[in-house]
């Protein structure tokens, strides 16, 4: 026998699946990487700053709420990085930088550490940051800017250096002057809402279209969620579900009158509708625990989304969405328990 | 139930957990071990009244002579497990936590391994009633690890009618394999014990549930079942907690006992084959339970194995014998989901201890201690046996709303498996959170 030793006394049980909540995190913000990657490829050094500051900022605010309540850094767990990188791909890449660090700020301020950290959030944080600005800057986060645009790896959009607290010069000189191969000034749901003109279902599976830095190519976010999902740190069904939810509601207007409204398909692939469904519906905090939660939840985000678009004034639904479903979602997990072992329910 | 085991046709319940099974004794077979030097036999083994001792300090016993005897129905006896002398009944250690009184007895060099107080009988001419007392005497409990009293388990309550003996071979904890070896060494005595258990009972049908991934012992049992198809033997998905009684009695009958009811409810009364084992080479022979067979197994442990060992061997005798390694151990006695964890070398091998697991740094996972909050990822609502909400539940515990977790969440339906803690990424120590709220609203309503 060897040298005594120490004893360690531990409840059980004794033994663990492993995997934790850094390792899920880290792995979420792997697999947002290649949007990012792709999203600076389409819009540039203004795509390429506007990740860093949101992130930077994020994770500055984390931190000093962290002090502000006496509570050890909580940045080991990645959270605060997520909702930068899903906050920064969410919004126009010309975007002006100080008002990304403002939507950061509050994402970080309104959307967590008021609630009281990780866990406890009841919105997804990067959404409530982005609904901030579209409320603050309603102008500057309309104003899209054409992806390929020529010099865009050695120059800003004119719109990302606006000195903070001023409003973003006009650019739509600036759009006209710069040389694309094949552009259309507006976002694809944009034209389609206000102009009638449907978008090329291959552009924008692809992503060769106007739109926020990350929300534009559905191919490849489908690719990075499916990446997640494989690894079992995402819940599969509430993207698919999301999804089916849209897509069934897109398609029964379509069938009313396919003149005015467009194709499932359509619906599907453009605007946030793919981030929304694979990064943040899908986020645990602010999505139901019960089996059953699970379902009405993603089902009516892919239901609303649809609604706001083709009734609400605003293009994009599925920000609003999201946060109505996350605000549903203790009402869901409490009508949705479900039946415990053994139990007798009334009527059974 | 998943799709998938709707298709496979698989026996099994919904949700529960996968650890790895590292059941690398399994072709280990039984062997004993020397006696120690000193037996230590806690009055209160079992579930119920601890028993009441009949020796004095000083006094001499022999192997198998009953030692304490049972307070009541709601208790059983204690037997000397070795020849030799009472040293006295002293407050010791034991595998619940608190010491507790303990007859202590100092073995004789050499003593016999032969068992030298019996009363041979023919267990057919027992009436039912008369089955009972002998079962009660001696002394056997419920081997898996629970220690209720086995004479209470087989006797039905006059209200209840039964018409099922489930007997629980499924070991579903990760390293134990001492039921599995039981059950490929001592096929004849189990078939015994189940005999008695339908006499006892009144039950027309036995099933005899076994975990799939001990098939040569599914193959051992029906080659000795008698004749007339009145034991059955079926496998079972190898799944944690496939050997709770609940669990089992879902998979190979698809019955569900009530919430806060009994297998009885259900028309059923399940045993675990150790004890059925047990009480099939003791009732003839008349003897009382005086030694049982333990696993003894884990990382630190040099000569890992299933062994015989008599009741009371503190775990340091057992750590001698086999030798154990490590700087940084854990001493598990049970299995790693619901066993507890000792730090007491005198503490003893009681009735109720399956085995004795010895984990170092590698298996008690390093990394994750920290404990992050709950991110609501429902992976211990999939995992809860009982479907319970344990994401919920576990923030209530931290606000210490304990009744309402009871009164609303089902607490009381826990029976603290530790699934949920198992698969919690942010390593929230959930089951323990339900015992405390458990511990306190018992105390608030007594
Ligand atoms: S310990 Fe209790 S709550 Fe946790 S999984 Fe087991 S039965 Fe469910
Ligand atoms: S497994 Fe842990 S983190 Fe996940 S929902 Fe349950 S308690 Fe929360």
């Amino acid at each position: 026998m060897s040298k005594k030793p120490t004893i360690e006394l531990r409840t059980s049980p004794h033994a663990h699946a492993g995997g934790d909540v850094v390792r899920i995190m880290r792995n979420v913000v792997y697999a947002m990487l290649p949007i990012c990657a792709f999203t600076i490829w389409q819009f540039g050094l203004s795509a390429l700053a506007l990740l860093i500051v949101v992130t930077a900022t994020c994770m500055a605010s984390e931190r000093l709420f962290n002090r502000l309540s006496s509570q050890p850094s909580s940045l080991g767990d990645w959270s605060a990085a997520i909702t930068g990188i899903l906050l920064a791909l969410t919004l126009p890449p010309g975007f002006p930088l100080w008002m990304g660090a403002v939507a950061a700020f509050a994402a970080v301020a309104l959307g967590k550490a008021l609630f009281g950290g990780l866990g406890m959030n009841a919105m997804n944080p990067a959404l409530i940051g982005r609904a901030f600005v579209q409320a603050a800057f309603p102008v500057a986060i309309t104003t899209w800017t054409p992806a390929f645009f020529e010099g865009r790896f050695t120059s800003f959009v004119p719109t990302t250096l606006t000195p903070p607290f001023l409003q973003p010069p006009v650019i739509s000189d600036w759009v006209t002057s710069v040389t694309v191969d094949a552009f259309s000034g507006a976002t694809p749901l944009a034209l389609q809402k206000f102009e009638g003109v449907q978008m090329d279902t291959l552009d924008m599976l692809l992503g060769t279209t106007a739109g926020s830095a990350g929300e534009t190519s559905a191919l490849l976010i489908l690719i990075c969620g499916l990446y997640l999902a494989a690894r079992r740190m995402l819940d599969w069904r509430i993207p698919v579900l999301v999804m089916l939810g849209a897509a069934v509601t897109a398609g029964i207007f379509f069938l009313i009158d396919p003149v005015k409204y467009p194709d499932p398909l359509f619906v599907l692939l453009s605007g946030g509708l793919m981030l929304g469904a694979w990064f943040m519906a899908s986020d645990m905090v602010g999505s139901p625990v019960t089996p059953l939660g699970v379902v009405i939840y993603a089902l009516m985000i892919g239901v609303l989304t649809v609604i706001i678009r083709l009734f609400g004034g605003l293009t994009e639904g599925v920000m609003y969405a999201i946060l109505l479903g996350n605000a549903a979602t203790p009402l869901i997990d409490q009508l949705t328990q479900p039946r415990v072992f053994g139990e007798q329910r009334a009527g059974k | 139930m998943g799709l998938f085991d709707l298709f496979s046709g698989l026996k099994t319940f919904a949700h529960g957990i996968h650890p790895p099974y590292h059941k690398d004794t399994a072709d280990k077979p039984i062997r004993r071990l020397p006696f120690p030097a000193q037996l230590v036999l806690p009055l209160d083994q079992h579930i119920g009244k601890p028993a009441i001792p009949l020796v004095k300090k000083g006094q001499e016993v022999v192997r198998g002579e009953p030692i304490a005897k049972a307070d009541g129905a709601f208790s059983v006896p204690l037997h000397a497990p070795a020849t030799g002398r009472v040293r006295g009944i002293e407050l010791m250690p034991t595998p619940k936590g608190p010491k507790s009184d303990a007859i202590v007895i100092d073995v004789y060099d050499g003593s016999t391994q032969e068992v030298l107080w019996k009363q041979p009988r023919e267990m057919s001419e027992l009436s039912p009633t008369e089955a009972i007392q002998a079962i009660q005497d001696t002394g056997m409990v419920g081997l898996g690890g629970a220690a209720f009293p086995s004479h209470l388990k087989l006797t039905i309550p006059e209200d209840k009618t039964v018409d099922t003996l489930v007997i629980n071979g499924c070991e579903c904890e990760p390293y134990l394999t001492c039921d599995h070896r039981v059950m490929l060494e001592h096929p004849q005595a189990l078939m015994r014990g189940i005999r008695y258990a339908m006499r006892a009972t009144g039950t027309s049908q036995a099933i005899i549930g076994v975990e799939d991934n001990k098939m040569d012992a599914v193959e051992i049992l029906r080659d000795h079942l008698p004749k007339g198809g009145s034991i059955k033997v079926e496998s079972v998905e190898t799944k944690y907690p496939q050997g709770s009684e609940k669990m089992l009695i879902k998979s190979v009958l698809n019955r569900e006992v009530p919430a806060g009811g009994l297998p009885a409810d259900v028309g059923v009364v399940v045993n675990n084959v150790g004890t059925l084992a047990g009480l099939g080479r003791l009732l003839p022979e008349g003897e009382g339970l005086i030694e049982r067979v333990i696993t003894v197994a884990g990382p630190g442990i040099v000569k890992p194995g299933n062994y015989l060992v008599p009741l009371g061997t503190p775990i340091r005798h057992i750590l001698e014998q086999v030798g154990y390694e490590g700087s940084r151990t854990e001493f598990i006695l049970g299995g790693p989901m619901m066993g507890p964890a000792v730090s007491a070398m005198d503490t003893p091998i009681t009735k109720g201890t399956s085995g004795l697991l010895v984990l170092n740094e590698p298996s008690i996972e390093e990394e994750s201690h920290k404990i992050w909050p709950c991110i609501r990822c429902a992976r211990c609502v999939k995992a809860c046996p009982m479907h319970l909400n344990p994401s919920i539940l576990g923030q209530m515990a931290a606000k210490r709303k304990y009744e309402e977790m009871a009164e609303d969440y089902h607490l009381n339906d826990c029976f603290e498996c530790g699934c949920c803690s198992y698969v919690c990424p942010s390593n929230i120590p959930l089951v323990q959170y339900f015992r405390i709220a458990k511990a306190i609203n018992r105390e608030q309503a007594a």
